[in-house]
């Protein structure tokens, strides 16, 4: 697994195994962009991606290794293999005189953690303040952690979350997730 | 924790999520140079502030990034409707319990 020199959560991990395997762990580098484009080009920008963005507000598309979360009513999350990096940019620079754009790279702000077991919306719920059990598999949004902390949030499988967190909150994030990883194990 | 449903993510999402902005449907004067001061005074910081129905602005910061607007009973707290930002005021009717 790649990861950056200065990962925050470089050789971090939590695994329970009790009551049920329940793993948190910092994923991969990969290349991330936020997107904001007309929503009326999303066919062109698709095709540019590989991938179709999805038009409704917290929706999720995947495509192999990429995913794009639709944010707001022009504005998508994208990440890609930091491999298809350069192509993409170079295909919105071209799409840039037919329809203005934004993509803007942010692949080094963020940091990635994926949460995956039985009881990883139980997890997620010490918080975060809407019903995370209630997200549809597939689906994702911006929300708040633990008050503090802006988080992108996906659901890829009903026993499978994504945090994508800024750099200087993920330690915070970090330790909150081993607290409430401990008080499961220890069941309280 | 209030609960607030955004017009554009189409969901309830909690307080936190979200920033105030004041109150809404206050339009610009077209020509400000021909307002004197106390009218510009008026439109810059006279607010009704009433006690019972508002309409007004909110921001989805942390979630879609969208202003939009929601009529809220500064006595109750509740949110009675949200609407998205160029929509015209809603006409509400208001129960007898509020004032
Ligand atoms: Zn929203």
């Amino acid at each position: 697994m790649t990861m950056h020199p200065h990962h925050p959560l470089s050789g971090e991990g939590i695994a329970l195994h009790k009551p049920f395997p329940l793993t948190i762990r910092p994923l991969a580098d990969k290349a991330r962009f936020s997107l904001r484009i007309d929503p009326d080009q999303r066919i062109a920008a698709s095709a540019v991606l590989g991938l179709n963005l999805p038009g409704n507000i917290g929706d999720v598309a995947y495509a192999g290794e990429k995913t794009a979360v639709c944010l707001g009513p022009d504005e998508w999350y994208v990440t890609v293999p930091v491999a298809d990096q350069a192509e993409i940019e170079a295909g919105f620079a071209a799409l840039y005189a037919q329809q203005p754009h934004s993509l803007v790279d942010v692949s080094h702000r963020e940091v990635s953690i994926g949460i995956e077991g039985r009881d990883a919306a139980l997890v997620l719920q010490s918080a975060i303040a809407f019903d995370v059990d209630a997200m549809a598999p597939g689906s994702g949004c911006r929300t708040i952690f633990d008050g503090k902390a802006q988080i992108i949030l996906l659901r890829d499988a009903k026993d499978r979350f994504q945090i994508d967190v800024w750099h200087s909150f993920s330690e915070h994030v970090w330790h909150f997730l081993q607290v409430v990883a401990r008080e499961i194990e220890l069941d309280i | 924790m209030l609960l607030i449903h955004c017009p554009y993510c189409n969901a309830e999402r909690p307080e936190v999520e979200f920033a105030y902005a004041g109150e809404a449907h206050i339009a610009r004067p077209t020509d400000p140079s021909q307002l004197d001061d106390d009218q510009w005074r008026d439109h810059l910081y006279i607010r009704s502030n009433p006690r019972g129905l508002h309409y007004e602005r909110w921001r989805h910061i942390h979630g879609c990034g969208r202003f939009f607007n929601a009529a809220r009973d500064t006595l109750s707290d509740k949110f009675v409707t949200t609407y998205k930002a160029s929509l015209p005021r809603p006409q509400i009717v208001q129960s007898e319990d509020t004032p």
